[in-house]
Order: structure tokens, then C-alpha cells, then sequence
């Protein structure tokens, strides 16, 4: 569905991204790990359109969307759960949803997309009115997900989503992007939470100073030495 | 517009059609000087409005606004003076001009990345780069100023702006009136909600697939747009047009602090913002003027005096703290 093939990507004269490739298939959960710094934004960030790739390209459903705009980008269905949930914060719980139902692929389905948020999170249903700065981070989170959810993606990336949260809505949100993707969404998961998502994850690859060092299916990486060794502190 | 009336609560609704009212009838009983000074009220509510929109709205900052009233003006009078043709008309060429100097700077700064600060500072350059080269341009007088003449038989002709003290009374409440109702319109608008969204953070609103740089020129574009009106207005209610008066960064400073002290982001900020500072500032001058104390800066350090304690006490503006003690909602950052 989303192929990335060696990119290389330069902020000014450092380099964050050398020769990635990613492969994600339809229906399935991602995973990309590995420490700070280790380029997993950036790789993010280029997919949706935010950041030039010096080379390489991405294509998603057989189209080069190599350099799109962040907006062309979206509208072909490539949602994003930015780090540190960004939502706006004087704007009311529902302005942050009708805001990101403005996209053209999403437009016509506003009603059907708030309710389905709502049913949800029930919680943004009752802060409806509220400005989404006064909510808790968790709620936060939430709003977050559900205000990418009404730009009707087929494939989210999640930037870190359960970072700064408590360890009890940790596991909500990891189940809220299970359900999601048992209903259909494809997901990529970016994370510092190296053990929660290489058990969620169907596929996942290891990101170490802008390079992809392994990769593989969830479980196997999760059983590798290596991985537990740098990551799992076993 | 039905729609808004709509949803305005029932005692804003009061408010405002009593405002309206009194404000249109009140020529009746004002005398000239009250009415001059509420024409200079209406003035900056308008200009103070379109400013808004970009600011308060689209997070833009521009110190640079004087440059679309001078175009705008100079547009528009040159066009009477030299081809006769009538302000009904120039207006719409001024629109142009100034817009099309919004486009320029907003495409450089957005284009570039020249963001907060130093999109302000690209505003100022451009504002007084443009001044300068008035001071020099032939076609306009130069330094020496540009100026409407008076014509006896002209008087009446309000389509062309020529008329007296109630035409441009009329005229500046209409202005303020109908920007007022723009920028609300706009708020709620498709476009508004992109603003707001790139005004509270603009990476998160790309992420969610927000043209971030057609949102932020459409706010550019449509606020020099609409200041290059407030220049025409200027332009033939006083009759002069002198570079270092109209594009000086202080007119630029003069004309944000309305919006400021009423309240960014909202729709009656300027409106009061106006109607606090302008009769406070022109109270001075005549107080000044009746002691015989001839101090030229005295404005300035008035307005920013007032600056201070005014933000210093309510950081949101006037209006949103009155909103709030009427209970009525405007989009109050």
C-alpha cells in the first residue's frame, strides 16, 4: 500500500534519513523503533509531505507521492497522529473535529465522521463545547486520533502516541489503534515503547541513526537478541 | 447573515441594533466636532478590523498595514485627479493595487518560510521601501504631497466622495459596519476555521491536510484588500496624501492598537478597541490644545501609556472581558 524506497533525507548538512525503505501492507500495523533521535519524525514527516527526500521515492497505492504538498498528501489518505498530540488549543473540542473534516476527500461525510468519533470517544462528545486546551493529555490524545480520523484516512502514522501519558491510558490508546485497525485502518506506529508495539505490530523495523538496522515480523524482533539487548535492557 | 443574527444571543441582538440606532440618529443631536471624531472611530474600527483578520485570525503579524492604505489612497486619488475617474470606481483599482502588494509580501514571506518576527519585519521594509520611493515619485508630488482640490459644483456628488463632515460620517459607519459583518461571515466560514487552525499551530493544521500557504495568502490578500478602502476613505476625507503621513510605521502602529486593546481574534475587538482609545487620544489633543502645550510626541507616549495599563489589566482585550460580563460568546483567543 505505502512503499518508501531508500530515501535520504538532510537538514541542512545533517543527515537524519540514509537510504530507508519500508515496506506497509494493506490491513496491517506497522511498527518503527528506535531511539531519539534516530530519525523515526523525520521518516514520518517526509511520508506526509513535510519534509523533502534529498533522493529516493514514496509511492502510495501505485502513485509517486514523492514531494507532494502535506495537503495532496493527506487528501490521498495518509492521516498523521503528530507527537505531542498539537491540538489547537482555543478552538472548541468540535472546531478541532470540523477543522480536520475540511479536507476534500472528507468533506461531504462530516456528520457520519462526528459520530463515529463520538462513539469512540464519548468523552469529546460531553467536552464538545469545550476549548481543547483545557482538556487533560489523555483526552488530548484523544482528540488527536479522532480529529485525524475525521480526515477519513486509510493509512494513520502515529508519532509517539503514548508519550507523557499515564501507564493506564498507554494501554488505551494501544487498544484504540488495535480496534481501529481490525475495522480496517492501516497503521504505522512510531515508538519509543519498543516492547508494547513490536507485540502489536505486524511488521516492524528497527531505526538506528537513520538507518533501518532490522526488521521483520513483530514477534521475531521482539524474540532477537540484539533488539533485546538495545532496547529491551534484557 | 440570517444565520448570524440567528445565533447571536438575544440581549447582543438589543445591543447591537440599539448601537445602530443611536449611531444613525445621532447627527441629529451631535455637534461637528462629536461627529468628526466618531467618523475618526469608525476609521479605525474598519482598518483596525482588517487588520484583525489577519492577525487575529490568521496569526499573521504585519507592521506594515500603512503601506495598503497609502496605495490604496494614492490609487484611487490619482485616478480622479488624472483621468477623472470617480472614487465609485478607483476603489476598485486601489483593491487591486494593495492586494496585489499583499500577494508580493505574503508569497516572499510564506514562500520562504519568513515567519513571526521577521514576516513583520518584510511588512515594515516594505512599507517604508514603498514610502520612499513615493517621496519621489513625480506623478504623486513627491514629498510634496498630493491633494484633492475643493470644487463648489462637486458638492453633493456623494458617489465621488465629495461631500461634507455627514457623508463620510455615513460612509465610515457603513465601513465599519459591513467589516464588522465580513469578518464575522468569515469566522465561521470554511476559510476562517484554516485561520484559526494555522494561527494556533500551523504544523499540526498541515499535518491534517491544510493548505497552510493558500490559507495564509488568502488572509494577506483579502486584509490589504480590504485596507486599501480605508486609504480611498482617507484619501478623499482629507484631502491630502503626503508619503511620510501615510505609510510612516507609526500610522501602521496607530492602526493595530485598536484591535489589540478591543480584543484579537475577535469580531467586536476593534469596534471597541476603537471607540476606547480614538476619543482618548483626540480628548488629549484638545486638552493639550486648550493649555497651549505644544509637545508632538505627546500622543504617543499617551496611547502608549494606555497600551500598557489597558494590557496589563485584561492581556485578551477589553471586549472579551466585557463578552464574558455579558455572557455573550465572540471567538475570543
Amino acid at each position: 500500500m505505502l512503499s518508501v524506497c531508500d530515501i535520504d533525507v538532510f537538514y541542512g548538512d545533517a543527515q537524519a534519513l540514509d537510504r530507508v525503505s519500508i515496506d506497509v501492507e494493506e490491513g496491517k500495523i506497522v511498527a518503527i523503533v528506535g531511539a531519539n533521535g534516530a530519525g523515526k519524525t523525520s521518516l514520518i514527516r517526509t511520508i506526509a509531505g513535510m519534509q523533502r527526500p534529498a533522493r529516493g521515492h514514496i509511492t502510495f497505492r501505485g502513485a509517486d507521492i514523492t514531494g507532494w504538498p502535506s495537503c495532496r498528501v493527506c487528501n490521498a489518505g495518509i492521516g498523521q497522529v503528530a507527537e505531542g498530540r498539537q491540538v489547537f488549543p482555543t478552538l472548541t473540542v468540535r472546531e478541532n473535529l470540523e477543522v480536520a473534516a475540511l479536507l476534500p476527500r472528507a468533506r461531504g461525510k462530516l456528520a457520519h465522521s462526528l459520530a463515529r468519533v463520538f462513539a469512540m470517544f464519548p468523552i469529546l462528545a460531553e467536552r464538545g463545547r469545550q476549548p481543547a486546551g483545557t482538556l487533560s493529555g489523555g483526552e488530548q490524545q484523544m482528540l488527536a486520533i479522532g480529529r485525524c480520523l475525521m480526515g477519513r484516512p486509510d493509512l494513520v502514522m502515529f508519532d509517539e502516541p503514548s508519550l507523557g501519558l499515564a501507564p493506564a491510558l498507554v494501554q488505551e490508546v494501544l487498544k484504540t489503534i488495535r480496534e481501529l485497525n481490525r475495522d480496517g485502518l492501516t497503521c504505522v506506529l512510531v515508538e519509543q515503547n519498543v516492547a508494547v508495539s513490536l507485540r502489536l505490530a505486524d511488521r516492524a523495523y528497527v531505526l538506528e541513526n537513520g538507518r533501518i538496522t532490522l526488521s521483520g515480523a513483530g514477534a521475531e524482533l521482539l524474540a532477537d537478541d540484539r533488539v533485546r539487548q538495545a532496547y529491551l535492557g534484557m | 447573515m440570517i444565520e448570524l443574527w440567528r445565533i447571536a444571543p438575544p440581549r447582543g441582538r438589543i445591543v447591537i441594533a440599539l448601537a445602530l440606532a443611536v449611531l444613525l440618529a445621532l447627527p441629529l443631536a451631535a455637534d461637528r466636532y462629536v461627529i468628526s471624531v466618531l467618523t475618526l472611530i469608525f476609521y479605525f474600527a474598519y482598518v483596525g478590523q482588517a487588520w484583525n483578520l489577519m492577525m487575529g485570525y490568521a496569526g499573521q503579524l504585519s507592521l506594515g498595514h500603512a503601506l495598503y492604505v497609502g496605495v490604496g489612497g494614492y490609487v484611487a486619488a490619482l485616478m480622479w485627479l488624472k483621468l477623472g475617474i470617480g472614487p465609485w470606481l478607483g476603489v476598485f483599482a486601489a483593491v487591486a493595487a494593495a492586494a496585489a502588494f499583499g500577494a508580493a509580501i505574503g508569497w516572499l514571506g510564506f514562500r520562504f518560510g519568513i515567519a513571526g518576527v521577521y514576516f513583520a519585519l518584510l511588512t515594515i521594509a516594505f512599507a517604508e521601501f514603498t514610502r520612499i520611493g513615493f517621496d519621489h515619485l513625480e506623478l504623486t508630488g513627491g514629498a510634496a504631497g498630493l491633494f484633492l482640490p475643493f470644487e463648489e459644483k462637486r458638492i453633493g456628488e456623494w458617489w465621488n466622495l465629495r461631500g461634507g463632515q455627514l457623508l463620510f460620517y455615513y460612509l465610515g459607519l457603513a465601513l465599519a459596519a459591513g467589516a464588522a459583518l465580513l469578518v464575522a461571515l468569515m469566522a465561521r466560514s470554511r476559510l476562517g476555521y484554516q485561520w484559526r487552525a494555522v494561527r494556533e499551530d500551523e504544523t499540526a493544521a498541515r499535518a491534517l491536510g491544510i493548505d497552510a500557504f493558500a490559507v495564509k495568502m488568502a488572509a494577506v490578500v483579502i486584509s490589504s484588500g480590504m485596507t486599501a478602502v480605508g486609504g480611498v476613505f482617507y484619501a478623499f476625507y482629507y484631502n491630502n496624501l503626503f508619503p511620510s503621513q501615510v505609510f510612516e510605521i507609526s500610522r501602521s502602529i496607530e492602526l493595530i492598537l485598536a484591535p489589540i486593546v478591543g480584543g484579537l481574534g475577535t469580531v467586536f475587538g476593534p469596534v471597541i478597541g476603537a471607540f476606547v482609545l480614538t476619543p482618548l487620544g483626540e480628548g488629549l489633543t484638545a486638552v493639550t490644545g486648550r493649555f497651549g502645550i505644544n509637545a508632538p510626541g505627546v500622543k504617543a507616549v499617551f496611547y502608549g501609556v494606555v497600551l500598557i495599563v489597558i494590557i496589563s489589566a485584561m492581556p485578551s482585550g477589553v471586549w472579551p472581558r466585557l463578552a464574558a460580563l455579558f455572557g455573550l460568546k465572540d471567538h475570543a483567543r
